[in-house]
């Protein structure tokens, strides 16, 4: 068996899209199965049983789903309830969602359906990013099979109405941040909102509202299904059930795949991402939860499990669960200079420290990457990551300085190398146009 | 923030096809009265698919359509990277993601063939076929390294299928996107390692189920609606 997780104990069937996306192919998988059962049940035992299962959110934050369903408010009113699913994947690694949306999109459909009478929503919105053009014409057939067999929609079979409806955006990573993202669907530019007011109090067009990841969605129904303990009984106290992990960068074989959460960094990369490029000896670091978290080097990865505290005890994060690999023959300066790119490309511009900040760590990451730096402008840069962090509106500002600090942590000595090797080349040069004259 | 203005050469007029108006008009009907401006990301996508781009008369069509100030779509046309501010090629707008995971795994190789069969970043190649750019992560970072075409997505490149792939797209033909490769999705290269437990496909988890853990039926709280 690969990984820690039997078969069937996965939420996933058809991650890989080798059997049927369709309703008929989902209802044979389990999707559908005592959904009545479930949705007949007050929005109290549905929270409870989430809260019991322990599920996190997927999205990269991790905050308790079931709790956050328990903010909506207990009566509805002329404002009406909101879910609003965040289907905005664009973090640099992540690439789990687009699985979800376009293998086994019923599942999450179905969630929607749960979710919105846990919060005693009737419309659910799914935020696909513009890119997703595939995965979202996929998904629209989907919405069209529910509405079309009643599973859905005003006086479906399970007595809980329920319209499920789709949004995209354009193209912009800070629209998945969830104030953002309520921005960017109702039409505007994707500035993140102040909060408070939270969404639950005043989200979409001033109504209460709910934004969860897709995976967080996806996998509801199964657990009730199963049960909260099943899904508990996975992974450690604080992190627990099965999980969508995907790896990209130097493996033998990249994939996305689910297991259960705990599952050793070691293990998820030898059993499931086929080895690192040239053999477990060669691995330089890994950034485990998309490009937002803090790496950690090789020696680490030896003990390091994907959970949410032990990552975070090793000054990183489990994120998204979606792990960026290098090799020792990596450059981990030019990769962490791509991602300052990133950063800078995909800020809104709304907060100072986060527009100019990432614009101006950018460009020294870029001299960093030559070796044309000075050497105290290391500090220099890890001061003003500081500033940036925790000084803007949403968590970009702090996403844009964590690899810098990830970096710095574990490899300043090959900064430092190169802002050495770049000094000594210069002088032989100078050396040599001396001698040419 | 990456800086976007609109082109300087723009046509005289604009005008909605009657499929592009029946498309735009069923997002407007997919948001609460009186909130037609939720529409208007997937309206502009409308139109740079019947355009190719989003010009400013478009602009101007668009507010009108959607009862918003000009101001307002100009904001969202230049704030969305997607929406393409000037005409882009005829056959193909390439756009390769260059974001860190895609980076390790030789997405640089595939821009400079860009650079050599299209010519610089963000101009339409000599005979206006092709128009490329390098873009941010477009989420498929497990089939790395990968580029958009023409809104499909065409995974696991090297350098030599990228150009058989643009060969394709300059004879005037779609090849089919997905990995160059052979891959199943995202499964790994070789075939999927996990979900070969043939009891989940046989139809047995259809069977009817007892949901665990439900309240006994005297404290129900509700009946169905």
């Amino acid at each position: 068996m690969a990984g820690i997780l039997a078969d069937r104990d996965r939420i996933f069937l058809n991650i890989y899209g080798q059997r049927d996306w369709g309703l008929d192919g989902a209802k044979a998988r389990g999707c559908w199965n005592g959904t009545q059962d479930i949705v007949r049940q007050a929005p109290e035992w549905i929270c409870d049983q989430i809260k019991a299962s322990g599920l996190r959110g997927r999205g990269g934050a991790g905050f308790a789903t079931g709790l956050k369903w328990t903010f909506m408010p207990k009566v509805e009113s002329e404002r009406p309830h909101y879910l609003l699913v965040n289907a905005d994947e664009s973090e640099p690694g992540a690439c789990k969602d687009r699985d979800i949306l376009r293998n086994d999109p019923h599942l999450l459909i179905e969630g929607c359906l749960i979710a919105c009478k846990a919060m005693r929503a009737h419309t659910a919105y799914i935020y696909i990013r513009g890119e997703y053009v595939h995965e979202r014409e996929r998904l629209q057939a989907a919405i069209k099979q529910a509405y079309d067999a009643k599973l859905i929609g005003p006086d479906n079979i399970h007595g809980w109405d329920c319209d499920v409806r789709l949004q995209h955006g354009g193209g912009a990573y800070i629209c998945g941040d969830e104030t953002a993202l309520m921005e960017s669907f109702e039409g505007k530019k994707g500035q993140p909102r102040l909060k408070p007011p939270f969404p639950a109090g005043a989200g979409i067009y001033g109504c209460p509202t709910t934004v969860n990841n897709v995976e967080t969605i996806a996998v509801v129904g199964t657990i009730l299904r199963r049960g909260a303990e099943w899904f508990s009984a996975f992974g450690t106290e604080k992190s627990t059930g099965t999980k969508l992990f995907a790896g990209s960068g130097h493996l033998n074989t990249p994939c996305v795949v689910e297991d259960a959460v705990g599952i050793s960094v070691k293990q998820l990369i030898e059993d499931h991402f086929g080895g690192v490029r040239g053999g477990w000896g060669n691995l330089k670091a890994v950034i485990p939860g998309g490009i937002s978290v803090r790496m950690i080097p090789a020696e680490q990865c030896e003990e390091a499990i994907m959970t949410y505290e032990d990552l975070q005890a090793r000054g990183s994060g489990l994120g998204t669960g979606t792990m960026i690999v290098f090799d020792k023959d990596a450059d981990l300066v030019k990769a962490i200079a791509r991602a300052s790119y990133f950063y800078k490309h995909e800020s809104c511009g709304q907060c100072t420290p986060c527009r100019e900040g990432t614009g101006w760590m950018w460009r020294v990451m870029e001299r960093m990457v030559t070796g044309e730096a000075e050497m105290s402008e290391i500090d220099l840069l890890l001061d003003v990551a500081s500033q940036v962090e925790g000084h803007t509106i949403c968590g970009l500002g702090d996403a844009a300085a964590w690899p810098i600090q990830g970096l710095f942590r574990h490899f300043r000595h090959e900064v430092e190398d190169r802002i050495n090797t770049y000094r000594a080349r210069k002088g032989s040069y100078a050396g040599a146009t001396i001698a040419a004259e | 923030m990456s800086v976007r203005r609109l082109s300087p050469n723009q046509p005289a007029s604009f005008a909605f096809t009657p499929a592009t108006l029946k498309a735009a008009k069923a997002w407007m009907a997919n948001f609460p009265v009186g909130r037609q401006q939720s529409a208007v990301v997937p309206v502009l996508w409308l139109v740079q698919k019947q355009e190719g781009w989003v010009c400013e008369p478009a602009i101007r069509a668009v507010a009108e359509l959607l009862g918003m100030p000009v101001i307002r779509v100009l904001e969202v046309v230049t704030f969305y990277t997607m929406f393409m501010l000037e005409p882009v090629g005829t056959h193909a707008l390439v756009q390769v993601c260059g974001t860190t995971p895609c980076q390790t795994r030789g997405s640089e190789a595939l821009m400079e063939v860009c650079k050599r069969r299209i010519g610089a970043q963000s101009h339409r190649s000599a005979d206006g076929k092709f128009y490329w750019q390098e873009v941010e992560c477009l989420g498929a970072c497990a089939n790395a390294p990968m580029a958009a075409i023409n809104d499909r997505y065409y995974e696991d490149l090297t350098p030599e299928t990228f150009e058989k792939l643009l060969d394709q797209f300059e004879a005037g033909k779609t090849p089919k996107p997905g990995s160059a490769i052979g891959r199943q999705g995202s499964a790994p290269e070789g075939g999927a390692t996990t979900l070969t437990d043939a009891k989940l496909y046989d139809g047995s988890l259809a069977k009817k189920i007892k949901i665990p853990n439900l309240p006994p039926p005297a404290s129900k709280t509700k009946a169905p609606a």
